[in-house]
């Protein structure tokens, strides 16, 4: 089946794409791990322990390659662990052990306007279920074929078609990491001067603080 | 695979971020619920171009971009974080008022007046007044020292 006629295929009304009542086996697959990366993500922004926020965080996102792993697209779920799983989630530990985030119960993990949140992500996703599943209700992937995400074909697209963006990315990238040195230099030429005895103040109350945190 | 439903948990991940981004005060917190919108949008992009069976591939390209971009944009953050941290003793976004309008409330509340005023302008300005709001004054008048204290008493 050539693209074209897939294409026409899948914008084709209901009477050719299969019904909801009979689901595939991939779709059973999708939404059982779609099950798991939503209520992770959920625990994620609702729990009170900052770590465990960050570790439900790798299930979601782990979750989430799986998914891509069934969108056939494997290259990006290889590069979502890779990267994701296991820089991004880390960075975020390091972050909140160098914030000196509380390993325990925190009270203060959410902010006082949680109900007016509560509203607006609850308003946000029924506009937008509603649009979404008003517009591909009937739409149909077909799954069949060659796989359209496998190493060969995304280095080929990406280094034959993408390159000058892949290229101005990687410098994006540069810039970042140093200006992320820059930021996180802790004596830089400006906050030379007397500086010290207000770090030794700061150091203060946190030396007393871990034996009050539970 | 029906395009509904890697539309419908792009859409339900991408409202928990939301959530997330709103409700936290912890900003590692909000992060991390950026991140969590950007995999929504991520999960469109891949799903959208595997539907359309695009010869370009720029669904997956741009995925990749994306991804790219998610990762200089933590570090950023994280940096940016870590200097609040540093100078402030709090990774607390609500604290972090320096740049706001001062309110009628704030100014009566900071200046020689009477509790009472205070308590009356405070519960007809904000309907939803919170702990937050209540320690503004302090946070706001306080030497960092003082802020810092105060950090260990709410963590206690």
């Amino acid at each position: 089946m050539t693209p074209l006629a897939t294409a026409t295929a899948a914008t084709a009304p209901a009477a050719t794409a299969p019904g909801f009542l009979s689901p595939t086996g991939v779709e059973i697959a999708f939404l059982l791990v779609g099950a798991v990366t939503l209520g992770a993500a959920v625990i994620t922004v609702t729990t009170r322990q900052l770590v465990h926020a960050a570790l439900w965080l790798v299930v979601a996102l782990g979750g989430l390659a799986v998914e891509y792993l069934l969108l056939t697209a494997e290259f990006i779920a290889w590069v979502q662990v890779l990267i994701y799983v296991g820089s991004v989630v880390v960075l975020l530990l390091f972050g909140l052990m160098l914030t000196r985030a509380p390993i325990g119960r925190s009270p203060d993990a959410d902010s006082g306007n949680r109900p007016v949140a509560l509203a607006v992500a609850a308003a946000a996703a029924a506009a937008l279920l509603w649009v979404v599943v008003d517009a591909f209700r009937t739409t149909w992937i077909d799954l069949g074929g060659p796989a359209q995400g496998s190493t060969r074909v995304s280095g080929e697209i990406l280094f034959r078609h993408w390159v000058l963006p892949f290229e101005a990315l990687s410098v994006l990238l540069l810039a970042a990491l140093v200006g992320a040195i820059v930021l996180s230099r802790r004596n830089g030429d400006g906050d030379g001067d007397g500086d010290d005895a207000k770090d030794l103040k700061r150091q203060g109350p946190h030396r007393t603080a871990p034996g009050k945190d539970r | 695979m029906h395009l509904a439903y890697p539309a419908v948990l792009a859409v339900l991940l991408f409202c928990t971020g939301l959530y997330g981004v709103l409700a936290r005060r912890n900003a590692i917190l909000v992060l991390m619920s950026v991140e969590l919108m950007l995999n929504a949008v991520n999960l469109n992009l891949v799903a959208f171009d595997v539907w359309l069976r695009d010869t370009l591939h720029a669904g997956q390209a741009l995925t990749l971009f994306t991804i790219a971009i998610a990762a200089a944009e933590i570090g950023i953050g994280l940096a940016i974080v870590l200097m609040v941290h540093r100078n402030r003793d709090t990774s607390d976004v609500d604290r972090l008022r320096d740049t706001a309008e001062p309110r009628p409330r704030l100014s009566a509340a900071l200046g020689p007046t009477d509790p009472g005023a205070d308590a009356s302008g405070s519960g007809a300005d904000d309907p939803e007044a919170d702990d937050s709001d209540a320690d503004d004054p302090d946070s706001d008048s306080s030497d960092p020292g003082r802020a810092a204290g105060e950090k260990a008493e709410a963590t206690a």
